[in-house]
């Protein structure tokens, strides 16, 4: 055992590296009272304010047409864009980590955008590309397949926003495993699909999952980019978060609690399954996790 | 010159690229052009004059201002919550390191919908508030907290795993040589987490500044005095006024990129600070 891991099983109290014992209890009180109350009595509110008149109601309120047109919607939207979107993060990440070319750095820029461009703003992106009065837009209307105010839309400005959760996960943990593990199954007599299914995808599972994971938690959830796309017509456009924000808007406050608590249930899950993939598996993760 | 790709005996690098960039270029590269497109069609002159609306200054500024003060709150509440979570053992810290990415999972609509049923009048923390004068929901205060709740994480997950990997040789070193604590922390320990501060710094502003869901509903969206930006860019586009939309949206855009080649420099900076050690 080296010096300094012994050193980090005394006391702390009595190491010369550690602060008097009242800062550390403040500390630890006014930050995990002000997380308390910054993030986790938002999250208790939903729950409360669904069941304010009864887990009956706010039942009852999750099973009419509209609120069920819109979970399926929700549903369809993450089954569409979040492989789709794990696809291309996988690709981005095999291009980039298994292979030395000029202009990576730009790539990785690309790949990242979408995080720092307002979710509003993507959404105004896609009505100007393809809205009814653009050239794009136009032709694909008059042939029967509008993309704004409908479905591809939706799936778009979902990909949008999520496109850069896959591949960011992926990228740090591939360029940890190089590339030898690769080379040898081709020196073996692999072939490059065989080569891919057999090392690659077992290497990097735990990593895409948790890749795949955020980026689930964030296509079901997003509100500004599909407020803009999705024109909010109801039981047609209207996915889980605008729902919310329809009845919220009506003062129809349980029902919109109800599908805010069946989204806050699905943030829950995530985050379970989250910290049990770091737990168990933190070596096979990216080290350090900048979202 | 080196040469555009050094050859490779991995197979795929052709199709992975394809694939890559086509599915970059639909989803974000193509529509993002389109805007820009619609920019330069609209002129230089003509946007400018959008900007120049009072309305539009004030939702603009506004949108910096408080996506500023929220991420300075971050940058110290983040830094002190990095600190417990690395430093401190206590029952339940792992729950609690769950829990700071609760703004992630959570979407922003609902955490909009429950802020405001908290700082409502009528609300848990909105009803003790009101009687010592203090409004929050539908006043910029309203925003502060919906984007303090947003941003949260950014300052807590860049900074937690560079204080994990501080040598703790470094602390001794200086206690040694008669250095308080604070003083340590001060002179020893802040100038390695600076970067890392910066860059979680500079990633919740961004986030913020862009804004829309956890923000519309708390806001009271009152223009010239609780009116976001992102708020007024879907205003413009429901009177069906483009150029307005543009306008407000390049703005961001310039303000996004302005961001993200801060985070960079920042990034590059600390890699040449760190690698001169």
């Amino acid at each position: 055992m080296s010096d300094t891991a012994f050193a980090s099983r005394l006391p702390t109290a009595l190491a010369a590296t550690a602060e008097p014992a009242w800062v550390r209890r403040l500390l630890i009180l006014t930050t995990l009272g002000l997380l308390g109350l910054l993030v986790l009595a938002p999250l208790a509110a939903v729950f409360a304010e669904s069941l304010r008149n009864g887990i009956a109601l706010a039942v009852a309120s999750l099973g009419n047409r509209d609120a069920l047109a819109a979970i399926r919607l929700t549903l369809i939207v993450a089954a569409v864009s979040v492989p789709m979107n794990a696809a291309a993060g996988i690709a981005a990440a095999w291009a980039i980590t298994k292979f030395d070319w000029r202009g990576k750095a730009l790539l990785i820029t690309l790949i990242d955008l979408p995080f720092s461009v307002s979710p509003v703003v993507a959404g105004l992106c896609f009505v100007l590309l393809f809205g009814a009065n653009s050239l794009i837009g136009g032709w694909l209307v008059a042939h029967g397949y509008p993309i704004v105010f409908a479905l591809p839309g939706i799936v778009l400005a979902t990909m949008f926003i999520t496109f850069p959760f896959v591949a960011r996960e992926l990228i740090p943990v591939m360029t940890e495993q190089g590339r030898a593990e690769e080379e040898a199954a081709l020196t073996l007599g692999a072939s490059g699909w065989r080569m891919f299914l057999t090392v690659t995808l077992p290497n990097i599972r735990w990593a895409l999952l948790y890749g795949v994971l955020l980026c689930n938690a964030r296509a079901m959830g997003e509100f500004g980019a599909v407020a803009v796309v999705s024109g909010k017509i109801r039981g047609k456009t209207t996915t889980m978060p605008i729902m919310i924000e329809m009845l919220y808007n009506e003062y129809l406050s349980v029902a919109a609690f109800s599908m805010a608590a069946l989204l806050a249930a699905l943030a829950l899950v995530t985050l379970t399954l989250k910290s049990a993939l770091e737990w168990r598996y933190a070596d096979q993760l990216a080290a350090t996790h900048r979202h | 010159m080196r040469p555009l790709a050094l050859p490779s005996p991995l197979p795929g690098l052709g199709l992975a690229m394809g694939i890559t960039v086509t599915t970059l270029s639909l989803v974000v590269l193509l529509p993002i052009g389109a805007l820009l497109l619609r920019g330069a069609a609209i002129g230089p002159a003509e946007i400018l004059a959008l900007l120049g609306r009072d309305r539009v200054q004030a939702a603009l500024i506004l949108s910096f201002r408080a996506a500023l003060v929220a991420a300075a709150f971050n940058l110290v509440f983040g830094l002190a919550l990095a600190w417990v979570l690395a430093r401190y053992r206590f029952p339940g810290r792992r729950l609690v390191d769950a829990a700071v990415d609760l703004p992630f999972a959570l979407p922003t609509a609902v955490a909009g919908i429950a802020l405001t049923a908290l700082y409502a009048p009528n609300g848990a923390f909105g009803r003790l508030l009101e009687p010592l004068g203090i409004k929050v929901a539908y006043s910029e205060a309203g925003i502060w907290i919906a984007l303090i709740f947003v941003g949260l994480p950014f300052v807590v997950r860049s900074v937690q795993p560079v204080i994990e990997e501080i040598d703790r040789e470094v602390e001794e070193a200086s206690a040694t040589l008669g250095a308080s604590r604070a003083r340590t922390f001060l002179r020893v320990i802040l100038p390695m987490l600076v970067p890392a501060l910066l860059t979680g710094f500079a990633l919740a502003l961004a986030r913020s500044v862009g804004e829309y869901g956890s923000v519309i509903f708390i806001a009271g969206n009152l223009p010239m005095a609780t009116e976001i930006a992102p708020l007024l860019i879907v205003i413009r586009l429901e009177e069906f006024d483009y150029d307005g939309a543009v306008a407000i949206a390049l703005a961001m855009l310039g303000i996004s990129f302005a961001l993200l080649l801060a985070i960079n420099l920042v990034q590059i900076w600390s890699r040449r600070r760190m690698g001169a050690v």
